[in-house]
């Protein structure tokens, strides 16, 4: 039986891949940043922690999906995804290698479950998928876990509630359940935390609002379900929108879950950058 | 039963200095935005960059819109129904990272916009609502 064993959280600004590729994660504008991982790259090597199957969350950003096709719930089911050319060429990481039964079985569940999942096979990933990745498993030849990209429509609204995300992470976790192969599966939701990178009112950061989802994605995550868009786009900024996608993994998890790590930074580029380590308990 | 669709979308336009990204702007901007997509190809770029007026006689935008990305006037195209992510296909084929470009549409200069990021940011008071005026 596959078992959803963890959920990771975390933003998944550009510049942090950068940063890596560039070799710069030791200069001082960075490294805070890079620190907050460094417990995450340690405990995602231990035996017991270390995930066979990703389900990760994200939005593409122009990259796969132009105006013509924008599905709201995305799933890949192809054995493999190459990292997107985003305009200056695609970044120097290694292809993103799926468990393509898995991720089949998980779009089926899902559509059975009465969540009408879009299914790709041919599409690249983007820094939204690509950067997490090299967050929290550094420069590897080959990624150490398969991966299912599940992508998010954020873009053009409306994108989906933050119930409806919940619900789905809550679906994703009972198609892992029924399962049969033996997996250790985590749930990572991506994107975030505040920030506005359009218009007059860009560069809006509102750090206690960021603290207390942080905070209730543990304490009270049924307030952080109910959430409506205008709150996001008001207290976070037009960008800040993509924490529904969080909520997919902590829908995914239990009532109860435990706080394992938590990281907060501001800024990189235009953005705050948060990430938590989260478990069942 | 009261429009939602209509009472979710005024909200939006109660934000000051955003524009949200709705599908009248998709619909309106999806040339424009087409376009722009179309920059994530090498041979396109080197096209576009050797004459950027002829290469935009192949897309179906408006004036208005044309003139504006000849003028990379970016709070003017996503008033055009550009999406930043699409016209982040042209600021990087000018060689401008998101904070030098998204810079020119706060009316900062960069290192003055670069100072407000390092200093934790542009603060929501007072420009939540229109309306309220927080
Ligand atoms: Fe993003």
């Amino acid at each position: 039986m596959a078992r959803l064993t963890a959920g990771i959280a975390s933003s998944h600004v550009p510049l942090l891949g950068v940063g890596i590729d560039q070799g710069k994660t030791e200069e001082d504008y960075f490294k805070p940043i890079y620190a907050g991982y460094d417990w995450t790259r340690e405990w995602i090597t231990q035996p017991d922690n270390k995930p066979d199957v990703v389900i990760l969350v994200y939005n593409d950003h122009a990259s796969a999906f132009d105006m013509n096709l924008i599905p709201t719930f995305a799933i890949g089911c192809a054995d493999e995804f190459q990292p997107a050319d985003e305009g200056w060429g695609p970044r120097p990481v290694p292809t993103v290698k799926n468990d393509a039964d898995f991720a089949w079985h998980v779009a089926q569940s899902l559509i059975l479950d009465e969540f009408d999942m879009t299914i790709i096979n041919d599409m690249d990933v983007d820094h939204g998928l690509t950067v997490p990745l090299s967050l929290m498993f550094g420069q590897p030849a080959e990624w150490p876990a398969k991966i299912v990209p599940l992508a998010v429509n954020v873009v053009t609204y409306p994108v989906p509630s933050g119930n409806r995300c919940w619900m789905l992470g809550e679906a994703i976790a009972r198609a892992v359940e029924s399962y049969p192969e033996d997996l250790n599966v985590q749930v990572w939701g991506t994107g975030g935390m505040s920030h506005q990178i359009q218009g007059p009112r860009a560069g809006l950061i509102n750090q206690e609002w960021d603290q207390r989802f942080l905070d209730d994605l543990t304490k009270d995550p049924q307030r952080l379900r109910k959430l409506p868009h205008i709150e996001y786009l008001r207290e976070t900024g037009s960008e800040g929108i993509e924490m529904v996608m969080w909520l997919i993994m902590r829908g995914a998890l239990g009532d109860n879950v435990r706080e394992l790590h938590r990281h907060y930074h501001v800024p990189a580029s235009n953005t705050a950058v948060g990430h938590v380590v989260l478990e069942n308990c | 039963m009261a429009d939602r669709v209509s009472e979710y979308l005024a909200a939006f336009d109660d934000i000051p200095g955003t524009r949200v990204y709705t599908t009248k702007r998709a619909r309106q901007g999806y040339w424009l935005n087409q376009f722009c997509m179309s920059l994530m190809k090498a041979e396109n770029r080197k096209r576009w960059l050797a004459d950027e007026r002829a290469y935009l006689q192949d897309w179906r935008m408006t004036d208005e819109q044309k003139d504006a990305v000849l003028a990379r006037d970016y709070n003017r195209l996503l008033d055009l129904g550009g999406n930043i992510y699409f016209l982040a296909k042209l600021f990087s084929t000018d060689g401008l990272s998101f904070v030098q470009a998204v810079s020119t549409m706060t009316g900062m200069s960069e290192d003055e916009y670069k100072a407000m990021m390092m200093a934790g940011g542009r603060s929501p008071q007072g420009v939540r609502s229109i309306k309220e005026g927080n």
